[in-house]
């Protein structure tokens, strides 16, 4: 991958700070209303340990497809949601105005937190059947993939290059051919990309979400993550092993079959006209294109869709209207008062149920000073990952023979679910007697600092070759090169690594501050174990705290510091 | 500067070689038994058609670039790295986007740990010098594309080099701009204002080089190596349109189509072609030789011009008009010699044929004169489903050249096929068919 898109989270925004308000009100409220639901659709169910997980290997291979197969119903779900939210943000402005900082807030929230009450939630709606663990595990999984992915449509629908519009109208497509003939393809890079970006951040969820403790109860959804949770209890650490071992196959498998020719056909939809260099073709897609039947068969679907997209479906109050009007005052009026009264039921919403609860101000001063702790330990991660990524990177990156093979390497650890190398971790400081507080902390960015390998890497390959020849034709070398050469040229590449890894890893934190091997169990403190904590008990009101403090923080992390950081770095580092 | 002769000599480059390594075959040869000296107070021009490796050999003389064999020596002593004394100007200027002016200015007196008052005086004389006053704090985005280029100058002659290398560093600037910078640049040299003794500057533009440099070597291609050296007599300020000026353009002009395999360049004239499978074509449109036949066939030519005004009147400069002549001239459309282009007979058909006369015209020259897409349709016509990977005939071009060179010539060649319905391609499988073109064109 030669070129990087940044993830739409990444892109600068200015938006009105009301509409923020508005959606962080209407998120919490929908947190807290699931959570109110779900103590009483506890008791109903029925014992522990309903499926079973078995250690031996060979069961491997249907828990690993059992996982992918979850992996993909939620894409699925994630492209459904794009499309349509996606596409009523960009085309509804008074939907964009609630929608745009609502997906925002989305993404910043901890899915990890809000897993458990998930989980109950959708087994009421199947009591006592597989189904609703299923699907608890999907939406977990569809929760991680679907923001990013609704953002970089959002983000193409917007910037359609005026001609290609122009010219879609003046042949007097409808809307429905106009989406399907312009808007999807040319949106179709970036979210081909983001797709791959959410397929990798996806697994860490599904490894997560098929063992679920609450309370006293215990499920667990067959699947490599659950395998791995029941060789923890066992103690069985040539099980975890084993369990790497598929995992490393599954994720070779669909990049290989499905990521690299999708990305190599996604390619074709960039607007450019001039042929530039173009990168070998993937081997599926070698053969899927020259394979004569398989061309055959691809083009008899590809005429069938493009068919679809060609019929000229249309609502007529679709159609521009023949002169612009200004927007009635008296719709945008109602509007407003509708999203007031929203956000009225929010806030009482928000109000009883702490209310209810006794969570004092007592409780939120121990989330906030547990937040404080593990904001310590992200920055310091942060921090220690750009120290050995950044060098690392810049040399690899310089070298186009390793660039490449090492890039591809990082992209694909980067998809590795680091909670299953979280054991080997877990034995060892067990072993050696180790400070959980500080030892527990790596775990946190196990996964997420390839995003800053990759991220620098392809900064530094990208790097101008004439500003190289001409540093070194001015002899300029040592502390100079890195300082006013290389650091700044890299750097838009490294802040977007950067925030998806502090991203990351504040998600990871709720897995990362407490592990355990079979009996001892190691707590670090931070926000993460208190989230954790609470949700093994059971107590609803604290883990809705605990999630709500962490969105706080992330998103005051990702406006206050590294949005401005982006900004800065496009507006004066870019070339 | 007329006692170039006897000054002292800055810069030699002896046997110069520059190869391209290829597993599979021999060497590519980019620059080979190339030969220069430099001398104190001269302005030497390195001129050539894009591809001759005469880029390659300014960053070999500025030790930017080790050469395969051969050695330059400066001030007498082997340069084995990016050279003190040596600054470059690029064409694309090569300006960090993240530092001012002034710090752009000053990254070169910082690498050689210039103290900061006399840093600043230098900058600021040489931001004066340059006609960069008031610029400093801007940043290169905030600059026209020729204050961006004197920026790049003022960057190198700060740190007052011996030797200042350019390459290309007009041809990135519309006309004007281009001109005034020449102007400004040759007025303080000639008045001893530049802090440096020599320059070396590289140019694909002839009438750049007439109207700057004391000495021009013109480089041939494929490999490259000093073809010809012309001395320009004329004291500065030149004037274009001196009778005498004019003739020395016209003189390169004819070396330069003088197709050059030949090793006494006195002996012939005309161009020799060289018809085997892997030459490399000039990626030129169809439409473009399309029209400059029609040109060249109307009023004033009547079929014959004379090359420097002809690129004057169609706005070429002379590297893309060659290319133009010599592909007119492989197909026996035209004949290129001594700085003309005279159409032919089967030129002359071309143009008063009608499209589909037009196409079978050019299919008809494809088939005898391009030996690659004659073997692109023969290979099509032996095969019993009329279809062949592209990869079989870019592997056999790279045999002979490089990978980017193979790729421009087959582009070229399935470009030409396509427009003469000699076979079609799917660039997506990259494979050549016969799908839609069998029944318009009869079989070979």
């Amino acid at each position: 991958m030669s070129h990087t898109t940044f993830p739409a989270l990444a892109t600068a925004r200015r938006l009105p700070n009301v509409w923020d308000v508005v959606s962080i009100l209407c998120v919490f409220a929908f947190i807290a209303a699931i959570a109110h639901v779900t103590p009483q659709t506890l008791k109903p169910l029925t014992g522990p340990e309903a499926m079973v997980v078995d250690l031996a290997p060979s069961h491997l291979p249907a828990y690993a497809l059992r996982t992918t197969l979850r992996m993909f119903a939620a894409l699925a779900a994630s492209l459904l949601f794009t499309f349509t939210y996606a596409t009523w943000a960009a085309k509804s402005r008074r939907a964009r105005l609630v929608l745009v900082p609502l997906l925002d807030i989305l993404q910043s929230v901890p899915i990890l937190g809000f897993l458990t009450f998930t989980t109950v939630f959708f087994m009421s709606l199947f009591p006592g059947r597989v189904a609703g663990l299923e699907l608890a595990a999907v939406f977990a999984i569809f929760t991680s993939q679907a923001w990013n992915m609704a953002f970089s449509l959002y983000q193409s629908l917007t910037t359609i290059p005026a001609d290609l519009d122009e010219a879609t109208r003046s042949f007097r497509l409808t809307g429905w051919q106009r989406f399907w003939r312009l808007e999807v393809p040319f949106a179709m890079p970036g979210l081909v990309w983001n797709m791959m970006l959410s397929m990798s951040g996806g697994w860490f969820f599904v490894v997560a979400s098929e063992a679920i403790t609450l309370g006293d109860n215990n499920w667990k959804l067959p699947g490599i993550g659950s395998y791995v949770s029941v060789a923890l209890d066992q103690r069985d650490i040539g099980a975890v092993f084993w369990a790497i071992l598929a995992m490393l196959v599954v994720i070779l498998l669909y990049d290989q079959l499905l990521f690299r020719p999708l990305v190599a056909w996604s390619a074709k939809f960039r607007v450019e006209l001039t042929a530039s260099a173009v990168a070998e073709d993937p081997w599926v897609l070698k053969v899927l294109r020259r394979t004569h039947v398989l061309r055959v068969a691809g083009g008899a679907i590809g005429d069938f869709i493009g068919g679809i997209g060609s019929m000229r479906l249309a609502l007529p109050r679709w159609r521009a209207p023949a002169a612009p009007r200004p927007p009635s005052r008296i719709a945008d009026g109602l509007y407003l008062v509708i999203v007031a009264i929203v956000v009225a039921a929010a806030v009482w919403k928000i109000v009883t149920y702490v209310a209810g609860n006794n969570v004092g101000l007592a409780d939120v001063e121990v989330a906030f000073g547990y937040g404080c702790i593990t904001f310590l330990r992200v920055v310091v991660l942060i921090a220690l990952a750009s120290l050995i990524w950044v060098p690392i990177g810049v040399w690899l990156g310089l070298r186009p023979a390793w660039a490449q093979g090492v890039q591809v390497l990082a992209q694909f650890l980067a998809a590795f679910p680091a909670n299953l190398l979280f054991p080997i971790f877990v034995v060892v400081i067990v072993r050696y007697h180790l400070t959980p507080d500080i030892w527990l902390t790596p775990l946190m960015i196990l996964g997420t600092q390839w995003y800053i390998l990759f991220n620098v890497i392809a900064g530094a390959s990208a790097f101008p070759g004439d500003l190289q020849e001409a540093a070194k034709n001015f002899r300029v070398g040592g502390l100079l090169w890195w300082r006013k050469v290389i650091l700044p040229g890299i750097f838009p590449y490294f802040v977007t690594g950067a925030i998806t890894a502090s991203g990351g890893s504040w998600n990871a934190a709720i897995v990362a501050e407490v592990a355990s091997w079979g009996n001892d169990k190691l707590v670090a403190h931070g926000l993460g174990a208190y989230i954790a904590a609470a949700t093994d008990k059971g107590d609803m009101p604290r883990v809705v705290l605990g999630v709500v403090v962490m969105s706080m923080f992330v998103l005051i992390f990702n406006r206050a510091f590294w949005r401005p950081l982006f900004a800065y770095a496009t507006r004066r580092l870019t070339l | 500067m007329d006692q170039t002769a006897t000054a002292t000599v800055l810069l030699e480059a002896r046997n110069i070689r520059q190869a391209y390594h290829k597993d599979s075959n021999a060497d590519l040869l980019v620059l080979d038994g190339v030969n220069m000296t430099l001398k104190n107070g001269e302005i030497v021009g390195l001129l050539g058609r894009s591809g001759c490796g005469k880029s390659t050999l300014l960053r070999i003389v500025s030790g930017l670039l080790l050469p395969t064999a051969g050695e330059v020596l400066w001030h007498g002593k082997p340069i084995t790295g990016p050279a003190a004394g040596i600054a470059m100007v690029f064409q694309s200027f090569a300006l960090f986007p993240w530092l001012t002016v002034e710090e752009n200015v000053a990254l070169g007196l910082e690498a050689q740990g210039v103290a900061r008052a006399k840093r600043d005086e230098l900058i600021e004389a040489a931001l004066d010098l340059i006609g960069l006053g008031g610029y400093a704090s801007a940043y290169p985005k905030e600059l026209s594309g020729g204050m961006r280029q004197r920026v790049g100058l003022a960057r190198a002659l700060v740190v007052h080099p011996d030797l200042l290398v350019m390459d290309e560093p007009f041809s990135a600037l519309d006309v004007l701009t281009a001109e005034t910078l020449r102007t400004d640049l040759i007025d303080l040299w000639s008045d001893g204002k530049l802090p440096v003794k020599s320059i070396l500057m590289v140019t694909h533009n002839i009438e750049e080089a007439v109207l700057m440099c004391d000495r021009i070597l013109v480089i041939a291609s494929t490999p490259g190596r000093v073809a010809n050296e012309l001395r320009v007599p004329f004291p500065h300020p030149r004037n274009r349109l001196d009778p005498a000026f004019r003739q020395l353009v016209d003189d390169i002009y004819a070396v330069m189509t003088r197709r050059a395999p030949t090793p006494t360049p006195a002996t012939t004239v005309v161009p020799a072609v060289d018809t085997s499978f892997a030459t490399p074509l000039h990626p030129v449109g169809t439409n473009l030789l399309a029209g400059l036949l029609e040109t060249l066939a109307g009023p004033p030519y009547d079929g014959r011009a004379d090359l420097p005004p002809l690129a004057a009147t169609l706005q070429m400069e002379a590297d893309e008009l060659l290319p133009l002549g010599e592909t007119l001239h492989l197909f026996n459309f035209a004949v290129l010699e001594e700085g003309d282009l005279r159409l032919t007979e089967s030129g002359s058909k071309f143009v008063h044929a009608d499209t589909e006369g037009r196409k079978s015209l050019f299919a008809a020259a494809l088939k005898a004169h391009v030996p690659l897409v004659a073997a692109i349709r023969r290979t099509l016509d032996e095969r019993w489903n009329h279809r062949a990977a592209a990869v079989r005939f870019r592997d056999e071009l790279e045999d002979h050249m490089s990978p980017d060179y193979a790729e421009d010539t087959l582009r070229t060649a399935i470009a030409w096929g396509r427009y003469a319905e000699l076979f079609s391609y799917d660039e997506e499988a990259q494979q050549f068919s016969l799908e839609d073109v069998e029944e318009t064109t009869p079989t070979i």
